[in-house]
């Protein structure tokens, strides 16, 4: 060892390189492999900075006081035991700053990383991922126009004295939380992905609304039913897919008369034999978005209640997720004093009551976004063919940042019809190259303010309030139930549709002159829309089923789900002297309509005689099953691994011919069309010389399931809760941060529509009496902190189907005991 | 033994202070400096360092996960992985905190003369 009189060099550099490379080593994300990293181990672990400071104690004080600037008067907050904030302020704008300020408080990261989501950012923050999934995901975003549709949203807005104001205040309380944000105030969120929140703007609050337009009315089929159409004869289309089913129980009851078109759109000739004889297939390949996001709202009015008041019932269903989409509140001003649930990312109440009316919406589902095949002149793509002569298309590059790569430049074309979402360079989540190009007309690009209705909603006192309010929403089109205390009880299907000609944007449409273009929308008045009073109905439901029978005059587009619709009109129609505790017990229903028309089917056509003992003893479990998806049922399991190995048999051989994604008919043509003729020409399996039978079919898929149900039976999984698995999933799916295995019934086609990761959102009923009487539950809780109490804490009740009373503290209840805690703004 | 007990104290407080403002890896400026003021054999300087973060990150690791609970460390003990365990998670988040202060201490006692014996 050197000794010298002064340091002792070599020592000190061997310690100090070692110090600082651990140092430095604790400083950096690593690479796991698999697109996963570490977080920043130092900060993550430093209980001053990183994770530790998110473990919120149990028991915490909210009492404080918050100082904003701007805020016009004070403003109180009183939190109720279950975190659910009353706010008391002195104006519409500071109540609008102040729920900018909570929003921030309790959901900031998940209310950032969806408008990310939404503005095509994903890449930004999670890095290229596998397969580049989130380049194409940002690509798919910004293709279809998701910025500019909401900066067009967003010029609306600010052309609204009143919105801009309320979106400017919103937006100021946002910042002023994350202005005072220290390193270790951040969400766990942005510890574990090592990254910092940027300031909030008006535009996120467009995102937002972008985002939701998206989730709702971004769906189609028009590719795969292209490639359907090329394949199939008209006969087998006409089979495979019928423009309604014949079970339908639509939104107006059948028969109701309809105003006569005002403007009948024309068809071009030679829409109806497109593809026939000109097949063309699509290997392009759209985002999964969740397609059957669906939900329930009905009304009932005074004539079928015990209290001869109207009650009121929402229940949305989306993904699942924790932190939740919804945040409850009460938000008490001047002008109006409502309940109900808000958007974390927006202002107002979306869902909820005021002192008068209450009001809920279900998505429409109608068909707003359409394809047109573009004919670029080459390679290029500068100019397009289009009414006779080549034009120039609009360019523009976007730019996609790659956390830990160079970033992409995408070039986007834009002609007439819209964006050209896929080219040659990008053909979506398809691994097959394709040189064809596609424009995409979406109604959410179009300017809208939306935030305007629910701005009106928060203070509507009447049936004419709400429709007036409705006036301003375009986009994504929703059934809006409405409800008041004088006894009126509504629903209408609103939203700014293109009318459409019969089979208008079914299929991909020719984009080489204007005779396929979306031709007007159909005028406000024409909107479906009904009350529980006419012909003596006592009640009002909407479960995205079709809206309308035949006759109304327009197209709606294909691909709505019947059965939720079929229970809950059949349920209300035997209902009288109904209670709130009825209510719940019907949000929580989990009969299958469907099984109770396919299982006679099924039973009827199955040869016994091929079954052995156990085959045989499964049989017996679901011939003997209630119908009902109870969470410790076995019956629901062994049916619908029945069903789907049955459609699987008799449709494959037709639909794996085509090498090409097509629609699968929907559940209800199937059944129907079986009930109707046991000989149905798909029965046949078209690969075998011979012919097969229905009861052939149904016994092969039968004894084909019983090896599956005998393994799930040994670990467990026989049940159907735990076979379908329900959880509440946290948006990075992270299964620790998430609620997993829940014990809840339900499915898609029941009203307790809890599937896999998707289900009953928020479940609210509110009974106008004179003093309000609400309930309401979501799977979630009130912080987004997964080290909060308050994270989880309603997904228990949610699953189990309870609720909570919901309170409207009046302002002579502040000193009342189940205020917690109070937070004073000024 | 004094020196020692001072050094613990004087780094865990001056850790503690920086880490209220200033980046994580502070807790290493604290530990040096402290070994430069309070001259020890390397030994017990690293010790210095390495106890007085062990206590001072074990420490309030400690008392937030009985105030929380262990809502949160049980969730990320299990991301991390460590088996979902808390008490992993408190002795892994000291023991890097530790080794970062022993380091730093010890840098700064070879910064030093030797102690005559």
């Amino acid at each position: 060892m050197v000794e010298t009189t002064g340091m002792r060099i070599v020592p000190f550099l061997i310690s100090l390189f070692l110090t600082t490379g651990l140092v430095f080593c604790l400083n950096r994300q690593w690479d796991l492999g698999d697109f996963k990293k570490t977080p920043v181990l130092g900060s993550f672990l430093s209980p001053q900075h990183g994770f530790w400071q998110n473990a919120e104690p149990v028991g915490s004080d909210f009492n404080g006081t918050v100082r904003l600037p701007g805020l016009e008067g004070k403003g109180e907050v009183y939190f109720d035991e279950y975190l659910v904030p009353h706010v008391y302020a002195k104006s519409e704008v500071d109540a609008c700053y102040i729920q900018g300020y909570l929003h921030a408080k309790f959901r900031l990261w998940q209310m950032e990383f969806q408008t990310f989501a939404a503005a095509g950012r994903l890449s930004a923050v999670l890095g290229a991922g596998k397969d580049e999934v989130y380049i194409r995901y940002d690509r798919s975003m910004r293709r279809l126009g998701m910025v500019e549709a909401a900066k067009a949203e967003l010029a609306e807005i600010e052309k609204d004295s009143v919105s801009k104001r309320d979106c400017d205040a919103y937006t100021a309380g946002v910042n002023a939380w994350i202005g005072q944000l220290k390193e270790g105030d951040l969400p766990l969120e942005y510890k574990l992905l090592n990254y910092k929140p940027e300031p909030w703007t008006n535009l996120k609050i467009a995102l937002f609304i972008k985002d939701m337009a998206y989730e709702l009315a971004g769906g189609d089929n028009d590719f795969e039913m292209t490639n359907a159409k090329s394949f199939f004869s008209k006969e087998d289309m006409a089979k495979l897919y019928p423009a309604i089913q014949d079970s339908l129980d639509p939104i107006i009851p059948k028969g109701t008369k309809f105003l006569a078109p005002s403007f009948l759109p024309k068809a071009p000739a030679g829409a109806d034999s497109l593809y026939f004889n000109n097949p063309v297939t699509v290997t392009d390949r759209e985002m999964g978005s969740e397609k059957s996001n669906g939900s329930n709202n009905w009304a009932v009015s005074g004539m079928k209640t015990i209290s001869h008041a109207p009650i009121l019932c929402n229940d949305p269903h989306l993904n699942t997720t924790m932190p939740s989409i919804w945040y409850q509140m009460q938000i008490h001003t001047p002008g109006y004093n409502v309940y109900g649930v808000s958007f974390p990312g927006a202002p107002f109440v979306i869902i909820g009551f005021n002192d008068d009316c209450a009001w809920g919406i279900t998505n429409a589902g109608r068909d707003v976004r359409d394809y047109y095949s573009i004919r670029f002149k080459d390679e290029t793509r500068r100019e397009y063919w289009f009414n006779k002569e080549w034009k120039t298309a609009e360019m523009r590059v976007d730019t996609i940042l790659i956390r830990g790569q160079q970033p992409f430049y995408d070039t986007v074309m834009t002609t007439v019809f819209g964006p050209v979402m896929f080219d040659e360079s990008f053909t979506g989540f398809s691994d097959v190259a394709s040189n064809r190009s596609y424009a995409v007309r979406w109604k959410a690009a179009d300017p809208s303010n939306e935030m305007a209705t629910f701005s009106r909603f928060q203070s509507i006192r009447s049936y004419d309030d709400y429709k007036q309010a409705l006036l301003t929403f375009k986009c994504p089109g929703q059934n809006f139930v409405f409800a008041d205390k004088s006894g009126v009880v509504a629903m209408r299907q609103e939203g700014e549709f293109p009318a459409k000609w019969k089979g208008q944007g079914l299929y991909v449409m020719p984009g080489e002159d204007s005779s396929y273009l979306w031709q007007r929308s159909i005028p406000r008045e024409e909107n479906p829309y009904m009350f529980a009073d006419s012909a003596n109905r006592g009640f009002v439901s909407s479960a995205n089923q079709e809206p309308v029978d035949s006759t109304y005059p327009y197209y709606l587009g294909s691909d709505f789900p019947i059965y939720r619709g079929l229970i809950i009109n059949r349920l209300l129609n035997n209902m009288n002297s109904i209670t709130p505790a009825d209510m719940m017990k019907m949000q929580t229903n989990t009969y299958d309509v469907f099984a109770e028309m396919a299982r006679p089917l099924l039973l009827k056509f199955i040869d016994r005689g091929r079954l052995n003992e156990k085959a045989t003893g499964y049989l017996n479990t679901v011939r003997q099953w209630n119908l009902y998806n109870n969470p410790l049922e076995e019956g629901p399991v062994i049916f619908n691994y029945w069903w789907n190995q049955f459609s699987k048999n008799i449709l494959d051989d037709e639909f794996s011919k085509a090498s090409v994604p097509m629609t699968r008919p929907q559940e209800s043509t199937v059944v129907e069309a079986l009930i109707k003729d046991s000989a149905w020409s798909f029965i046949d399996n078209v690969n075998t010389p011979e012919k097969e039978t229905l009861t052939q079919e149904v016994t092969d898929a039968f004894l084909k399931i019983v090896p599956q149900l005998q393994q799930d039976e040994q670990n467990d999984r026989i049940t159907w809760a735990k076979n379908k698995d329900t959880w509440v999933r946290h948006l990075l799916r992270i299964p620790q941060l998430s609620r997993e295995h829940l014990p809840i019934g339900g499915g898609a086609r029941c009203i307790n529509a809890a599937k896999q990761f998707h289900g009953p959102s928020w479940r609210m009923i509110v009974h106008l009496t004179n003093k309000t009487e609400a309930y309401g539950v979501y799977p979630g809780g009130q912080s987004g902190n997964p080290g909060s109490p308050y994270y989880d804490n309603f997904v228990d009740y949610w699953a189990t189907g309870r609720y909570y009373p919901l309170w409207v503290m009046g302002p002579e209840e502040i000193k009342d005991q189940r205020v917690k805690w109070v937070m004073h703004f000024e | 033994m004094a020196k020692l007990i001072v050094s613990i104290l004087l780094t865990a407080l001056l850790s503690f202070v920086c880490g209220l403002f200033l980046p994580w890896w502070t807790i290493a400026l604290a530990a040096f400096v402290v070994s430069v003021l309070i001259p020890q054999r390397p030994l017990f300087a690293f010790f210095s360092g390495f106890f007085a973060i062990l206590l001072l990150w074990g420490g309030l690791a400690v008392a937030m996960d009985q105030m929380n609970q262990s809502i949160l460390s049980a969730k990320v003990a299990a991301i991390l992985p460590l088996g979902g365990s808390a008490y992993l998670l408190i002795f892994v988040t000291a023991l890097v905190g530790a080794l970062v202060g022993g380091g730093a201490a010890i840098t700064g006692a070879f910064l030093r003369p030797a102690l005559p014996e």
